[in-house]
């Protein structure tokens, strides 16, 4: 009997470790189809000058973009939080922006790659808070990152 | 999106010369999310990662305030818009603005 109320009392916490497990599992796989498309999409350089250095016979250019939205999970805070009270690297939360900004970047790139375009500049970076985080400061955070650029395609 | 207006984010158009500035035009769009999908990102918070929701959404909106500003430049008789800017701001609980601004242009082919 007793053992039921301590499960009662115990399940949202298993229930955010497991969720929390999954998670990093998901990341893992993340992870690695962002290095998987990476490589492919390689070819394509991007470079943050306004004009490209290499000489490269401009026949159209256009702008694209790139967004993700993501957003932490229960544990995470959790980490995050303990974080706070003795300071330091918060870990968790700098590979979730590392990915979801190199998931950005790729998106910007695919939508290069999909109008065949050999090189992308001026690329700009943008992270915004939005949803509850920005007004509450425990709330659970929520990130966009937009990566926007002009595409050049070269007349070759 | 039409695509008869020419957008880059650099102060020049490349490959061709621009013969006329406009002035700023700009665009804006706020969304709110709704509630089915704000419960459906409680659900993902459990897990983290990225919302899929979320992102279409806030695309969604971009490509609106893109489109304003088009419409915008459109009026001016421009061709193109130069040093075009994405921003992002919540501006209360569940809604984020969306603002995109740049340069309106006439721009002809060179030489």
């Amino acid at each position: 009997m007793i053992g039921l109320y301590l499960l009662i009392f115990l399940s949202p916490f298993i229930l955010v470790l497991f969720c929390g497990l999954i998670g990093i599992f998901l990341e893992y796989l993340h992870k690695k189809s962002i290095l998987k498309r990476e490589k492919l999409l390689e070819t394509i350089k991007t470079t943050n000058l306004k004009r490209d250095h290499s000489n490269l016979e401009i026949e159209d250019s256009c702008l694209c973009r790139g967004s993700t939205t993501v957003a932490s999970d229960y544990l995470k805070l959790f980490f995050a939080s303990l974080r706070t009270i003795f300071g330091g690297q918060v870990r968790s939360y700098e590979i979730l922006l590392e990915r979801a900004r190199r998931e950005a970047i790729l998106r910007m790139k695919a939508e290069a790659a999909a109008k065949k375009a050999d090189m992308i500049i001026n690329v700009r970076i943008q992270t915004s808070t939005i949803g509850n985080a920005s007004s509450n400061k425990n709330a659970n955070p929520m990130v966009e990152v937009i990566a926007y650029g002009t595409a050049l395609i070269s007349s070759k | 999106m039409d695509k008869d207006i020419y957008l880059t984010n650099v102060e020049t158009i490349p490959g061709k010369t621009i013969d006329k500035y406009l002035g700023l035009v700009q665009g804006n769009s706020i969304r709110a999310k709704h509630i089915g999908r704000d419960i459906m990102a409680g659900l993902k918070n459990l897990v983290g990662g990225e919302l899929k929701g979320y992102t279409e959404l806030l695309s969604d909106a971009r490509d609106e305030a893109t489109q304003r500003m088009i419409d915008d430049a459109k009026k001016m008789g421009a061709n193109g818009i130069v040093n075009v800017r994405f921003a992002t701001s919540s501006v209360m609980q569940g809604a984020a603005e969306l603002f995109v601004y740049g340069t309106a242009v006439i721009y002809g082919e060179t030489e």
